[in-house]
């Protein structure tokens, strides 16, 4: 045994691993003049991919090219045409569903996440018909409200509603319960603690149902604007789909785009200053 | 002879969890606090004495016995009792200033009858329990402020704060809420020892000032012995008082008096009692 052992031809030691020094990854989102530089160059990259695309032969017989598209927005601005008519009938839809779906959102979850009886009664519920896409319900809201304003406004409201019920639910569960008993300590009652405690440390989930809502609520808009109506801008881009107007149909799509933009830029902008503290 | 303030008779507190088994966590606790007493306790680590903090704050539930606060059942929490948590609970959303000024939101002062009434300018009819105004809220916290020495700090959110500094604002509102007791859960518990020196130095200054009955837990004996004028000994599993040690140290004390004789010997003995419920412990 020892013998082997000494027989064994002596093994070179083997070198250490290199270590390679690396530089610490910079973890911050840049200065603000390369974050607006590089935000300006994908535009315009898209903007040329776009022009590129519009001109192959292929293509074009559906996807207008930039020039048409402005200039299909030049024409509408100049006659006063329909496009502002569509664009503030859907701003209008969303407002009022979301608004109301959102205001009557939150006091449900703060109850459902304050209150183990209203939450065993309702959780069941709200987490089925959460599952179902609100397109599914469009015609049955259309059934039961015929072909109106109001059967739009509900099927906005019923999308926006369940998200931001949801996700507010979640934040009520998170709340610091010290915070809370602190509260109660210095006499705060249940309705002064919604608003003092739950509120606040809720807020954040707020926001992210508000924007959740949003996505659905235009999602949810355009499919029910579809649907026997004239107008809106889903109704109008259907109608130009059927004239073969691809300027008309691209404009449509790129507002409904920009309106989501605005909306959430809105709200995180909303969010940056209400949550300062964080 | 000093107004009795609480009355813990016969508490029994039994934590019950079906996968590990009940724990007992008070077993028969009976304890007095009169009126400007500063009550320490002290005890191994679980043997209850967060749990006792938390039933006379009315923020746990008990099995059996009773709990009074100036001869009133205690039901639940109340602006009478205030509570510095551990972990500080300050609202992260508000200013220093602002987390003082919550504390005294909902908190009514007695008003007697002919005094000048700032709303209508006359003489009030009769006494009358308010609310705060807001310049009376701002005066306290500015005092209390004054008080934690943090002074040029009123804007600054929470997170902007070292961990001392958020305890002595959780000090501050405590103060400035002006409860009939303070509750304090191992206040100084996270604190580096020059800090915790510091705080131990501004609450004996402003206990000689105030006089608020207080009752403090911790698991450092010095700082018991240091602060109180009565200490409670806790054995753990179950939770009892084992013993009540009146500390007749002569005021005013500051971190010097932790060198005379009488600190040293009361400070080992009882540290020795504890030790050795602790050796019990892990037998
Ligand atoms: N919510 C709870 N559920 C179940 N058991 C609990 C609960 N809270 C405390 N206990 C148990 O009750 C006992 C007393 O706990 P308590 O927190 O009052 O101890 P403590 O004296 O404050 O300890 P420490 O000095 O470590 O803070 C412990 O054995 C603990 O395990
Ligand atoms: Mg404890």
């Amino acid at each position: 045994m020892a013998d082997l052992e000494k027989n064994r031809p002596q093994a070179e030691e083997p070198a250490p691993p290199k270590v390679k020094a690396r530089k610490l990854k910079d973890f911050s989102d840049g200065t603000r003049a390369t974050r607006i530089t590089l935000n300006v160059v994908s535009v315009v990259c898209a903007v040329i991919l776009w022009l590129v695309l519009s001109s192959s032969s292929s293509l074009n017989t559906f996807l207008a090219s930039p020039a048409q598209v402005w200039e299909a927005l030049q024409e509408e601005i100049a006659s006063n045409g329909r496009y502002f008519k569509d664009l503030s009938i859907s701003l209008q839809r969303v407002m009022i569903g979301f608004g109301t779906g959102f205001i009557c959102a939150i006091p449900v979850a703060f109850l459902m996440g304050w209150y183990p009886k209203v939450r065993n009664l309702l959780e069941p519920w709200i987490q089925f018909l959460r599952t179902i896409p609100p397109l599914a319900m469009i015609p049955l809201v259309i059934l039961a409200a015929g072909l109106t304003e109001k059967a739009k406004y509900i099927i906005i409201f019923i999308a926006s509603f369940l998200v931001v019920v949801v996700t507010v639910y979640q934040g009520i569960r998170q709340v610091d319960l010290t915070l809370v008993k602190a509260a109660y300590t210095f006499g705060a009652r249940d309705m002064n603690l919604f608003l003092d405690v739950m509120v606040p440390e809720a807020f954040p989930y707020i926001l992210v149902g508000a924007r959740l809502a949003v996505a659905s609520s235009l999602t949810t808009l355009i499919a029910a604007e579809m649907t026997g109506t004239i107008y809106g801008l889903g109704a109008r881009i259907q109608l130009a789909q059927q004239y073969m107007n691809t300027s008309v149909v691209l404009l449509g799509i790129i507002t409904i785009g920009v309106i989501g933009y605005i909306l959430d830029k809105i709200l995180l902008l909303l969010e940056a200053r209400l949550t300062r503290w964080k | 002879m000093a107004k009795k303030l609480i009355e813990i008779s016969h508490v029994n507190k039994t934590y019950r969890d079906k996968t590990r088994g009940d724990t007992v966590a008070l077993d028969d606790v009976s304890l007095d606090i009169f009126e400007n007493e500063f009550v320490c306790v002290v005890g191994p680590s679980g043997c209850g004495k967060t749990t006792l903090l938390n039933i006379i704050a009315g923020l746990e539930r008990f099995d059996s016995g009773s709990v009074s606060m100036n001869g009133a059942p205690v039901v639940g929490p109340g602006p009478d009792r205030g509570v510095i948590f551990q972990q500080y609970a300050l609202f992260p959303w508000m200013t220093v200033k602002k987390n003082i000024e919550y504390g005294m939101k909902y908190k009514k002062v007695r008003r007697p009858a002919g005094e000048i009434d700032p709303k209508t300018n006359a003489p009030r009819e009769k006494t009358e329990y308010t609310k705060l105004t807001k310049e009376e809220k701002r005066a306290l916290s500015e005092k209390y402020i004054k008080m934690v020495n943090l002074q040029g700090f009123e804007n600054a959110y929470p997170k902007q704060l070292s961990g001392g500094m958020k305890q002595r604002v959780a000090i501050a509102r405590g103060y400035a809420v002006a409860p009939d007791v303070l509750l304090m859960d191992e206040p100084f518990g996270a604190l580096d020892a020059q800090t915790r020196a510091q705080l131990q130095e501004d609450l004996l200054v402003t206990w000689q000032e105030e006089k608020k009955t207080c009752f403090f837990i911790t698991h450092d004996v010095e700082e018991a012995v240091l602060l109180a004028t009565k200490i409670v000994i806790m054995s753990a599993r179950p939770g009892k008082v084992m013993e009540i040690v009146d500390v007749n140290l002569p005021y005013p004390r500051n971190q010097a008096t932790k060198l005379l004789p009488e600190f040293v010997e009361m400070k080992n003995r009882i540290w020795n009692t504890v030790y050795q419920m602790y050796l019990e412990v892990r037998k």
